[in-house]
């Protein structure tokens, strides 16, 4: 029952000397099990994800043979310098600008339908947010193709304005339609995380601000906004990466003038067959979409 | 709950909010019902309705293009959502439980392929196929063909990191000295993720399962790029044939496919019951574009 | 007596943090054992150590006398019962109490034998095939502990698990925990950061502060005399005095007086004395205090009522002291602002080194 042995200094040197790390080698060989558990996923994502990437990089400096073929010899930036040519500056323009205003239609939307639906009792706010999930996880292609359908040349809508006594509406092929389509094909994605902060938000804390003699807006605008940044950040991001390198929206209601980066891209492979510029068009779109995701992660947002 | 103290009943804000929210369901829905209406419309014409039938969907079974497309749509979805499912949960589980060096690059190898557009993943895997392919030309003199083959491939590349961010949310989520009592109760690390660990993220892993089959049921860029002639999946076929106008067959085979997500979404829905349903979509799939 | 478990220099450093340093600790066979500190202080720490959660970074650990240090927790002949209580919410009470057994592979005949017992011993054979999540807190607590006992430990660790719940239950347990542990006879290392719970339960008590253990002894032991300003501080309510070693039996406060009380310190060294607010008397400045105890006069400037204690602030020339006096029908009680005076017996002052 000896309490405090206090054992001889030098032994204890000597010993520390000897086994500076008792627990080295199971942390060693716990470390070797969890390479171990992640190599398969590793080797697989470095041949098929890592190695692609590095290759795209690499073909965006390649030169294009005037039959179409990729050279991988004179490296140059032609590619990139490219890239500020006016028709390209335009496609990127434009696809900016309908990301943008996709994103902020989406967050203007959701916000209030998000928060409506946070606000139920349980049991309303379990079947409301399966709503949301149905179409949320239906196919895209099918989703996108009915709007195909509703604004074709003699779809309902042409024909309700049509009954109604106006002009009949013609969206399709217009840049309206593929603001329509993306707004309609990415809106839950603004909506889940949204609803995700609201729900888990304390509300005792507006409560609090209330009682500290804010109104209405001010507790909203001071408490329930701020809080919910997160939900409106990851929303943002979101709906903006896919909507910037959209395909399938303006392939199926976009038309010829409506090209965004996405299908122009794709068509440099397909039809004009010049992989160098077509690289370098996908790493330009994947540097702004790593910037948007860094901004996400400055923001103090935790996990994608 | 509180919350009725925060917006009170019926106040002119609280109808605008649910205007604007029966609205937003009207928005999300009319068209799904409405291509649902229209696969029954008996007539050629997609915008003249003149009676009920079901003709387009025993025709779509007749057309050998979309069932030879569906068939491939399946077999590409069952092997990449089995694979990538075993290869994404591993990823969770050495990215949750386990510290070894090179994680963090890892880990971000792990996470690029979601916020990467899918555009950029096609051009990525059809330079890659084609330089690989020559490789094997110049090692073996034999071409391997784009096909079934490479799109399962690519798939399982961009569904590993969707199964390992659902999964591993539910592993964060795991009392980790659930794990612990199971080793200090003499079972080896073997046992104890056989016994506990596993039984109690297996929601995660279906959830993350059902994302990967929804992903690869639903993608057409990277699948059109890799696809190779002959080897066409649903999504690809149908996105051919939609490019080129409205069709009633068209809608009966959207009105299938949307079907069958739905089903899904039951499916994933009666997984995750009681275990938050949206804790598993807060990390949304960026796949379709 | 054998020793249970024994720790010979253990330090545990995580990256930078050091947070157990060269720990010297032997349990004996049999004995309640509870390590005793702080948030952060290492307990937790020693505990998984022992259970095999972490291993040392250096340093030697023994189970009756086999070195473990390393082994993973399934080959100790150890069971923990969590602060949690970590029960596998997907398995029924009753599969939860065999999972050891069932990992050691005893014939199942023997398992349902012995998980009825021990599920009879914590009276809860009724709740059988119960899931976790349908029992309260203080049963799920039982539940915890028949699964660790059903396996029969030589040790079993216990890391917080009156924690959660409430008071009554809290004492209710306590009671039952330090009986159960007699009956069965096996040796329970004990960690909390509770010193009542500590005092009520254990055989013998580790204080440990910063990664370090500064004393172990009997509850007796460490309440009545602290070895150091921080045990005396962190059990219970304690009144400190800086004074002056005169020599081995005496010492000298500011105020000049001379107090008899034992101590090692060589003379002239500043040492603290420390008396438990319970050991003062409190008398009017006019009575006769007996022969042989010290006092001080003050005056009564605050007086909080307790039910069955007055808590007294008293002003003095050491300062303020605290004062316990029970609430008794012959005992005094004094207002506030009227003049006392502090008188304790040279047996109550602790004298403690800086």
């Amino acid at each position: 029952m000896s309490e405090h042995p206090l054992p001889d200094p030098a032994d204890t040197i000597a010993e520390m000397l000897h086994q500076p790390e008792l627990e080295s080698d199971a942390v060693r060989s716990e470390s070797r099990r969890g390479v171990l558990i992640a190599l398969p996923s590793w080797i697989y994502l470095t041949l098929f994800f890592a190695i692609p990437l590095l290759i795209v990089v690499v073909y965006s400096f390649a030169t294009r043979s005037s039959t179409g073929l990729t050279r991988l010899t004179g490296w140059n930036i032609e590619s990139y310098k490219r890239l500020f040519d006016p028709l390209v500056a335009e496609i990127a323009f434009r696809s900016i600008v309908l990301a943008v205003a996709t994103t902020l239609i989406c967050l203007a939307v959701s916000y209030p339908f998000a928060y409506y639906i946070a606000t139920r009792t349980p049991k309303w706010r379990n079947l409301l947010i399966v709503l949301v999930l149905i179409p949320f996880w239906s196919n895209f292609l099918v989703r996108t193709y009915a709007w195909r359908i509703i604004l074709g040349s003699d779809g309902p809508l042409a024909q309700i304005t049509e009954w109604m006594g106006f002009e009949p509406v013609r969206l399709l092929f217009t840049n309206s339609a593929v603001l329509i389509g993306l707004v309609y094909g990415y809106l839950p994605f603004m909506v889940l995380p949204l609803y995700a902060a609201l729900e888990r938000m304390d509300w005792s804390l507006v409560e609090a601000a209330r009682d500290l003699y804010a109104d209405g807006w001010t507790a909203f605008r001071k408490v329930t906004w701020p809080l919910s940044r997160p939900g409106v950040i990851a929303g943002s991001i979101l709906v903006f990466i896919p909507s910037l390198g959209a395909y399938v929206t303006p392939a199926l209601l976009g038309g010829a003038k409506t090209t965004l980066l996405g299908d122009y891209i794709v068509s440099q492979f397909l039809a004009a067959r010049n992989q160098p510029f077509g690289s370098a068009l996908s790493v330009a779109v994947m540097v702004v979409m790593l910037g948007a995701v860094v901004v996400y992660f400055r923001s103090g947002a935790k996990n994608l | 709950m509180t919350i009725a103290a925060g917006v009170r009943p019926k106040s002119p804000i609280e109808r605008l909010l649910a205007a604007n929210s029966w609205l937003v369901y009207a928005f999300f829905y009319a068209p799904i019902f409405l291509l649902i209406a229209l696969s029954f419309n008996d007539n050629e014409n997609v915008g003249v309705w003149t009676s009920a039938s079901t003709r387009w969907y025993s025709e779509m079974f007749q057309q050998d293009d979309v069932m030879r497309a569906l068939r491939n749509s399946l077999i590409v979805a069952s092997v990449s959502t089995l694979i990538s499912t075993l290869l994404g949960t591993a990823a969770a589980i050495s990215l949750e439980r386990f510290r070894f060096r090179g994680q963090r690059v890892y880990d971000g190898l792990v996470y690029l392929p979601i916020i990467i557009p899918d555009v950029t993943m096609a051009v990525m895997l059809l330079l890659f196929f084609a330089q690989a392919f020559n490789i094997i030309d110049g090692l073996f003199g034999s071409k391997p063909a784009f096909g079934l083959g490479t799109i399962s491939l690519a798939h399982i590349a961009f569904n590993i990191s969707f199964v390992a961010v659902v999964v591993r949310a539910r592993l964060a989520q795991l009392d980790s000295s659930l794990e612990e009592a199971a080793a200090d109760l003499y079972a080896t690390r073997w046992q104890a993720f056989r016994y506990v660990t596993l039984p109690l993220i297996m929601p995660g892993v279906a959830g993350g399962a059902l994302l990967a089959l929804t992903l690869s049921l639903d993608d057409v860029v990277v699948t059109s790029f890799v696809a190779g002639p002959g080897a066409t999946t649903l999504p690809v076929y149908v996105f051919g044939l939609v490019r080129r106008g409205v069709t009633p067959l068209i809608n009966a085979v959207s009105t299938v496919m949307l079907a069958a997500s739905m089903a899904l979404v039951l499916i994933s829905l009666f997984f995750q019951r009681g275990t938050g349903t949206v804790a598993i979509t807060e990390e949304e799939p960026l796949e379709e574009t | 007596m054998t020793d249970s478990v024994k720790l010979t220099g253990v330090t545990k450093r995580f990256g930078d943090v050091l947070a157990v340093d060269d720990l010297h600790l032997n349990v004996a066979d049999g004995e309640f054992f509870s390590l005793l500190g702080p948030s952060g202080c290492g307990k937790t720490t020693t505990l998984r150590m022992i259970a095999g959660f972490e291993f040392p970074t250096s340093g030697s650990l023994t189970i009756r006398g086999q070195e473990m240090a390393l082994n993973p927790p399934n080959e100790r002949p150890v069971n923990t019962v969590f602060q949690s209580y970590a029960l596998f919410p997907h398995m029924t009470i009753e599969e939860n109490v065999g999972f050891g057994l069932r990992m050691k592979k005893v014939a199942p005949a023997d398992i349902a034998q012995r998980v009825k017992r021990t599920l009879d011993m914590v009276q809860l054979s009724h709740r059988a095939s119960a899931s976790p999540s349908q029992l309260s807190g203080g049963q799920q607590q039982r539940v915890a502990l028949a699964r660790a006992l059903v396996n029969e430990p030589q040790v079993l660790l216990l890391d917080e698990p009156l924690g959660a719940l409430d008071l009554k239950l809290r004492q209710a347990m306590q009671l039952e925990l330090k009986d159960l542990q007699q009956r069965v006879g096996i040796t329970f290392i004990y960690v909390t950061h509770d010193q009542d719970e500590a005092l009520t339960m254990s055989d013998r008590i580790g204080v440990m502060s910063d990664g370090k253990l500064l004393q172990v002894g009997g509850p007796q032991d460490i309440y009545e005399h602290p070895r150091s300003r921080f045990v005396a501080d962190f059990i219970g309510e304690i009144n400190l005095m800086p004074a002056v070693a005169v020599d081995r039996d005496s010492v000298k406060l500011l105020d000049g007086q001379v107090l008899m009380a034992p101590h090692d310190a060589p003379a002239g060294r500043s040492v603290t004395v420390a008396i438990r607010p319970e050991r003062f008397t409190l008398f009017r400045p006019d009575a006769e205090i007996p022969s042989g105890r010290s006092s001080i006069a003050g005056k009564v400037i605050r007086r909080i009522y307790h039910g069955d204690v007055f808590l007294y602030d008293v002003d003095t020339a050491e300062g303020l002291l605290e004062v316990k006096e029970e609430n008794r029908p012959n005992v005094e009680v004094f207002e506030i602002d009227s003049q006392v005076v502090v008188s304790w017996s040279p047996s109550a002052a602790t004298v403690i080194e800086d």
